[in-house]
């Protein structure tokens, strides 16, 4: 981490004497108001959704009352119920539970595969990096989508299959904008010093190089985390994402896309929480982006 | 130039081949065949088909007949509807989803670009602020909750437009909007972003010093600088569409391209699925290559190697 703080200080930007680059971007971020407001936002939905089980009133998701059917919002009902009278408040939380699961771990699998492939190709450089990175141009001409799809249908449809299919597309990005910073990195001064010192090409990769590019990386994975999400939703949609009897915020939408003529609350509330915490994510991510990149920061 | 459109036209073949490989593997290797059903077709019936469709064969036999076939552009017979080749069905399907796409992505530069234009000179006012953040929540509704809710109100309450299928302009405004409405807040964004890097460079203050009117600065000076973000944003645009019309095509019930690789997938219907697959990756590839050339007719700066 000490590194991490030199690198980006240039002496003409260095702002007051003895701040880090992240208590610098930490007070950048702060003074985004939509960023904190939308961070402020995510970490009430996070609570309310993870704790979903544990909050007293939430409604058991899987309890069906077929006499009460679907009903609008009512003071027991705060988003009201579907077609077997199940509370849609309590299946929006759940729901979301799922859907913010599969967006943080299918993340954490693009993190793992994108850092190592993208640092690896990076500091082994020559016809390795050429042919590593070839391989990645190669799949992202690919309509992944539809390979994703392909998995879906013809492999079991459990979340983890959800995790590494989602997961094993999104690692591309994520291994060019490693390689990009490893390879200007590589250059400078304290690798060398590190290789001096004995240290091997694993240690200099990982406790080195990576934490150094550590900026873009978080950046590029807080906006990796809604289309991720958005995409869940999208295969849930169409049938081929989460399974009954889990549901997700893209398959409640999808329950409610049915019906929504003669119910439409059931669409609505659902929709509603899924665009609220991509919106949060994506002007989170905006901000961190301003706040971190050393690209932007003269503006 | 002409070596740099060769060249690319050649490294689509290698592409495409891998593309080819793996949809085939990916599909052969997987559990349940194509004539797994839940009615029990006798045993000799099986073998028939099996035998028909060549997939008795070993499978490097059928992978390699599959790989020539596709050179033809040969798709082979589809599973499910075997009176139809898959060809046909895909260049039946084929003018519907791309008279969707092709509204969509047209009608998001035309709304998106003076949107972005607009904010950029007016950086930090409430023409900035309002589009841009309607632009955010443009990015972060989904098409399969924007087009319900559209449907809801412009079909079923106000009724002032149809539900749902294909056909006249009417049919046309609701699906393209869902779909497009992601590309307008992306395009929006992209051109603000060019625009605000190009007008604080010298040749643009040498352009206001000449005294050229604001307009003549943005439209002849600013834009074609600003708007390389767009250009280079319009492969991936593309290939975002065509997993959009799925859904869209869904919600609607379009019968298009995207219908059909869906309930092809949930059929088990192989040949559909893989030649839909390669179908799509081969366009998508020469559409990226397209958006390259145009890039460097552009910008001047890039040069074609």
């Amino acid at each position: 981490m000490t590194v991490a703080m030199q690198v980006f200080d240039d002496a003409d930007e260095a702002p007051d004497a003895g701040t880090s680059l992240w208590r610098d971007a930490w007070r950048r971020l702060l003074r985004n108001r939509m960023a904190v407001a939308s961070g402020a936002l995510l970490a009430v939905i996070g609570v309310l959704t993870l704790a979903a089980p544990l909050l007293p009133g939430v409604a058991d998701p899987t309890a069906q009352d077929l006499a009460l059917g679907a009903r609008g919002p009512a003071f027991a009902h705060p988003f009201g119920t579907d077609l077997l009278g199940r509370d849609l408040f309590a299946r929006v939380l759940y729901g979301g539970r799922v859907s913010i699961l599969v967006g943080l771990v299918a993340t954490l699998v693009s993190f793992l595969v994108g850092v190592t492939f993208g640092a690896t190709a990076g500091y082994v450089g020559g016809r390795t990096d050429n042919v590593m990175m070839r391989f990645v141009d190669v799949l992202y001409s690919l309509p992944y989508m539809f390979l994703v799809i392909l998995l879906m249908v013809y492999f079991s449809k459990s979340l983890w299959m959800l995790f590494a299919a989602l997961g094993l597309v999104q690692w591309l990005t994520m291994a060019r904008i490693v390689r990009g910073q490893v390879l200007s990195l590589k250059q400078q001064e304290f690798v060398e010093a590190a290789r001096a010192l004995g240290a091997g090409p694993a240690h200099i990769i990982f406790r080195h190089l990576v934490p150094n590019a550590l900026g873009p990386i978080i950046v590029y994975a807080t906006l990796t985390v809604p289309a991720v999400m958005l995409q869940e939703a999208f295969l849930s949609f169409l049938g081929l994402g989460v399974q009954p009897p889990q549901a997700s915020w893209g398959t409640l939408v999808n329950e409610g896309a049915t019906v929504m003529a003669f119910f439409p609350w059931m669409v609505i509330f659902p929709g509603f929480a899924l665009a609220l915490t991509l919106f949060c994510l994506n002007f989170l991510g905006d901000g961190l982006r301003d706040a971190l990149d050393p690209h932007l920061r003269h503006e | 130039m002409t070596r740099f459109v060769v060249r690319r036209l050649l490294s689509i073949v290698p592409t495409l081949w891998v593309i080819v490989t793996i949809t085939f593997f990916l599909i052969r290797l997987a559990p349940g065949g194509p004539f797994v059903s839940e009615r029990e077709i006798p045993a000799e019936a099986k073998a028939a088909l099996s035998a028909k469709y060549g997939l008795d064969q070993p499978m490097h036999v059928q992978y390699f007949r599959y790989l020539t076939n596709v050179a033809r552009f040969d798709f082979g017979p589809s599973y499910k509807f075997p009176s139809r080749s898959v060809r046909e069905i895909i260049l039946g399907a084929l003018p519907t989803s791309l008279e969707l796409g092709g509204l969509a992505l047209l009608f998001a530069l035309v709304i998106g670009i003076p949107i972005g234009a607009i904010a950029a000179m007016r950086q930090n006012s409430a023409w900035d602020h309002v589009p841009m953040g309607f632009a955010m929540l443009g990015v972060s509704i989904p098409n399969f909750v924007l087009g319900p809710l559209l449907i809801f109100v412009f079909a079923l309450t106000l009724r002032w437009l149809p539900p749902a299928l294909w056909g006249g302009l009417s049919h046309k405004i609701l699906p393209v909007i869902t779909l497009s409405a992601i590309y307008v807040a992306y395009i929006a964004r992209l051109t603000r972003g060019g625009m605000l890097e190009v007008t604080r460079q010298d040749f643009i203050r040498t352009a206001r010093a000449k005294g050229l009117p604001e307009w003549r600065i943005v439209v002849r000076h600013a834009l074609r600088g600003g708007l390389l973000p767009v250009v280079s944003f319009l492969g991936p645009a593309v290939a975002r569409a065509v997993t959009g019309a799925i859904v869209v095509e869904k919600i609607f019930a379009i019968p298009g391209v995207g219908q059909y690789f869906v309930n092809a997938a949930f059929n088990r219907d192989y040949t559909l699925v893989m030649g839909v697959v390669i179908f799509y990756a081969g366009f998508l590839i020469l559409f990226n290559m397209i958006v390259d050339v145009m890039y460097g007719l552009l910008d001047p700066r890039v040069q074609m190697e």
